[in-house]
C-alpha cells in the first residue's frame, strides 16, 4: 500500500444544495500519469482543489502523499507541486527570479537554488533568456518552464490543472515529454485536460460527469469497455450524459 | 531532557528562520513589481508632488495679482496715498485709471478687471473736514467668492490707511475690531491641503495599489499557486502590505519636505509624533486595500471601488476642502465614518498648531479603533475563501 499517493472514499463537496463532488473514490500510484477528464463544470476543479488542500471536503476521506486532508493540509502542501490552467509565472520578472522566488516559498536554501536555477534554465535550454523578463517568451516555454518550477522541489505529487492550453501540439508533445521525465523520477502526475490525444498518454483516467467518477481504467481498457474506436468518442459517450455545464 | 528542549528549540528557530527568508524573498518580489513598473512609480511618487505643487500654487483660496482699475476724481493727497497703498499690495495689480464709468463698464466687459475703485472728487477735503470720506468700490461678482475676498482685502487695506492718519483724523467714537488668525496668521491656504494631500496620497496610495497589487495576482493565477504552497496566506497579505508601508512612509517625508522647503510650511509638532500618526494611518489604508481585493476579482473593480469608495468620500468628507461644520447634520455623522477625517485633524494639530499627543489621543483611538476592526473583517474574509 506504500506506493499509492493519492487515496480518496467517497469524497464529496456542497456547495448548499449543490453537489459540485459526489462520492468521488480513487487511488493513483507512485510515479503514474493519472488523467482526470470531465466536460467543463463536471467537477474536476472543485475534486482537484481538495485534494491540494485548498478546499475542505463536506464529507468522505482522502490521503494525500500519507497526509490527510482535513488535519494535514501544512503536509501536503509541502510535498505536492501544482500548475494552475492560467499560466502563473510572474511575468515581469526575469526567469531566474521567478526560479528563485518559487523555489525560496518551497524553502529551498540559497545553493540549491542556484544550483537547481542552473540546470533548469540548461534544461529547458534557456540560457539566454534566464535573465530576461518571464513576458518576452512564447507561451509555450512558459509552459514548461511553470511545470519545472511547479517540480523544482522535488514534490511527490505534482497537480497540472489543463496545463497545455492554447498550446501547439509540437510544444504539446514536448511538454509531455516533460511530464514523463518527471514520472520516470517518480513524481507522480494528476493532471486534467480537454485534449483527447492527451488522454491516450496517461496511464490511467477517470472522467468525471456531474460531480461524480463514471469511468476509471487504463485509456485500452476504456476504449475496450466502451466499444469506442478512440478516447474521443468514449468521452463523448459519456459527457453527453451530462446535466451541467458552464 | 535538556538535550530534548534545546532540539526542538533549534527546529523552531529553523521554522522561522525559514518563514523569515520566504518572508523576505516575497518582499523582495514585491519590490521588483513596483520598481520596474513605470506606470506604478508615476503614480507612487509623481503624484504626492503633483498634488502639493497644483494644491499649493494653482488651487489656492487666496486671490493674488487681481487686476484692478482705479477711476480717481479727487487727485488728492489721500486718493493717491490709498492709491498707491494698493497698489503695493501682492493682492492687486492696478491695470489702468480711467476717466468716466463708461470706460468703467467697457473694461469690465472685456472680463479681465475684477474690481473698480472710485475716488470722488473732493475726497481728502471730505476727509479732513466732514470726518467721514466715501471710497466705491464696485466688484466683478460674477465670481462671488473672488468678489468677496477682494472687497474684504481692500477694506482692510483702507483700514490700515485710515488709522495711519488717525492723528490728522479726529472721530468722537470709533470701535477698531482687532483681528488675530490663530496658527496660520498669513491666511496661507498651505497649511489646510498639505494634511488633506497627506490623507489623499496615502489613501490612494494604499488602498488603491495595494488591492490591484493582490487582484492582480488572482487574475493572472499567481495567487492560486502561492495558496497551493507552504507559503502561510497570511504572509501572501502580509508581505504585500510591507512594501506599500515603506513606500508610503516614503512619501509622507517627500510631502512634509515639499511642504517645507517649497511652500515653506514650518511643522510646528514633533515629526516623530506625525510619522507615528501617518504609520497608524498606513495600516488603516492597508486594510481597507486587503480588504477590497478579497471582495473582488478584477484590477477594474479593485480601482474603480478605491476611487469612487475611497477617494471620493476622502475629498468631501476630511474637512480639507468642504468644512465639516457648513454640512448638514446627516451629513457631518457621515462623515465621522471617513479615516480620513480623523487623521486629517490629527495631522493639522500636529503640523499647524505644533501639539502633542494629549491634545490628539482621542482621534489617535478611533483611527486604532478603524484600523482593528477592519483589520479583522479582511483577515477574516480572507479565511473563509480559502475553506
Amino acid at each position: 500500500m506504500e506506493n499509492v499517493v493519492i487515496k480518496t472514499d467517497k469524497l464529496t463537496k456542497r456547495f448548499g444544495d449543490f453537489i459540485a463532488a459526489n462520492e468521488i473514490t480513487f487511488e493513483v500510484k507512485k510515479g503514474e500519469i493519472f488523467g482526470f477528464l470531465g466536460a467543463n463544470g463536471a467537477g474536476k476543479t472543485t475534486a482537484m482543489r481538495m485534494l491540494c488542500g485548498l478546499s475542505m471536503p463536506s464529507s468522505g476521506t482522502a490521503t494525500i502523499a500519507g497526509f490527510n486532508v482535513y488535519k494535514q493540509t501544512e503536509d501536503i502542501k509541502r510535498n505536492i507541486g501544482y500548475m494552475s490552467q492560467k499560466f502563473s509565472l510572474y511575468e515581469d520578472l526575469t526567469v531566474l527570479e521567478n526560479i528563485r522566488f518559487f523555489g525560496g516559498i518551497y524553502g529551498l536554501s540559497n545553493r540549491e537554488l542556484k544550483s537547481k536555477g542552473e540546470e533548469l534554465v540548461e534544461q529547458l535550454g534557456l540560457q539566454k533568456e534566464a535573465k530576461k523578463l518571464v513576458q518576452a517568451l512564447p507561451l509555450g516555454w512558459k509552459q514548461k518552464l511553470s511545470f519545472s518550477v511547479a517540480v523544482l522541489h522535488q514534490p511527490k505529487i505534482v497537480f497540472l490543472d489543463e496545463p497545455t492550453g492554447g498550446v501547439d501540439p509540437v510544444t504539446r508533445r514536448q511538454f509531455w515529454d516533460l511530464i514523463y521525465e518527471a514520472s520516470a523520477k517518480g513524481i507522480t502526475i494528476f493532471v486534467t485536460t480537454h485534449y483527447m490525444d492527451e488522454a491516450e498518454y496517461c496511464d490511467r483516467l477517470s472522467i468525471m460527469v456531474d460531480g461524480k467518477i463514471e469511468a476509471l481504467d487504463s485509456p485500452a481498457n476504456l476504449k475496450k469497455q466502451f466499444k469506442a474506436a478512440s478516447m474521443d468518442d468514449v468521452f463523448y459517450q459519456l459527457a453527453r450524459g451530462a446535466k451541467r455545464s458552464d | 531532557m535538556m538535550f530534548f528542549i534545546s532540539w526542538q528549540e533549534a527546529l523552531n528557530v529553523a521554522i522561522k528562520h525559514m518563514a523569515m527568508k520566504q518572508f523576505i524573498n516575497f518582499v523582495k518580489k514585491e519590490f521588483a513589481h513596483v520598481l520596474r513598473d513605470k506606470k506604478t512609480l508615476l503614480i507612487l511618487f509623481g503624484m504626492p508632488v503633483m498634488q502639493i505643487l497644483i494644491f499649493g500654487f494653482a488651487l489656492t483660496n487666496e486671490v493674488k495679482n487681481s487686476k484692478i482699475i482705479v477711476m480717481d476724481q479727487a487727485k488728492d493727497l489721500a486718493s493717491q496715498q490709498i492709491i498707491s497703498k494698493i497698489a503695493a499690495s501682492r493682492y492687486f495689480d492696478i491695470e489702468n485709471t480711467v476717466m468716466n464709468t463708461v470706460q468703467m463698464d467697457a473694461e469690465f466687459r472685456k472680463g479681465k478687471i475684477r474690481m473698480a475703485l472710485v475716488f470722488p472728487a473732493g475726497f481728502n477735503e471730505a476727509l479732513l473736514h466732514q470726518g467721514k470720506a466715501q471710497i466705491q468700490v464696485i466688484a466683478d461678482a460674477s465670481d462671488p467668492n473672488t468678489a468677496n475676498t477682494l472687497s474684504n482685502y481692500v477694506s482692510a487695506i483702507v483700514q490700515d490707511y485710515q488709522s495711519s492718519v488717525d492723528n490728522r483724523v479726529t472721530v468722537p467714537y470709533r470701535i477698531v475690531p482687532v483681528l488675530r488668525m490663530l496658527y496660520n496668521p498669513q491666511l496661507k491656504g498651505a497649511p489646510n491641503f498639505v494634511p488633506g494631500v497627506m490623507a489623499l496620497v496615502l489613501m490612494l496610495v494604499c488602498v488603491m495599489m495595494t488591492a490591484i497589487s493582490i487582484v492582480k495576482e488572482k487574475e493572472t493565477g499567481t495567487m492560486e499557486v502561492l495558496l497551493v504552497s507552504p507559503f502561510q496566506p497570511i504572509l501572501v497579505i502580509l508581505s504585500k502590505a510591507v512594501p506599500y508601508l515603506l513606500l508610503s512612509l516614503v512619501n509622507v517625508a517627500s510631502i512634509l519636505l515639499l511642504s517645507v522647503y517649497v511652500l515653506d510650511l514650518p511643522i510646528n509638532g514633533s515629526i516623530l509624533l506625525l510619522f507615528a500618526e501617518s504609520t497608524l494611518f498606513i495600516i488603516t489604508c492597508l486594510s481597507i486595500g486587503i480588504l477590497i481585493s478579497i471582495k473582488t476579482n478584477s484590477q477594474q473593480l479593485a480601482m474603480l471601488i478605491s476611487l469612487m469608495g475611497m477617494f471620493l468620500p476622502t475629498v468631501l468628507f476630511s474637512g480639507f476642502m468642504f468644512p465639516i461644520e457648513n454640512m448638514p447634520y446627516p451629513l457631518q455623522l457621515i462623515s465621522n465614518l471617513v479615516p480620513a477625517k480623523w487623521f486629517y485633524m490629527i495631522i493639522k494639530s500636529i503640523m499647524i498648531k505644533g501639539l502633542g499627543f494629549a491634545a490628539i489621543w482621542k482621534e489617535t483611538l478611533i483611527l486604532a479603533g478603524f484600523t482593528v476592526v477592519l483589520l479583522a473583517v479582511s483577515l477574516k474574509s480572507f479565511k473563509i475563501r480559502l475553506a
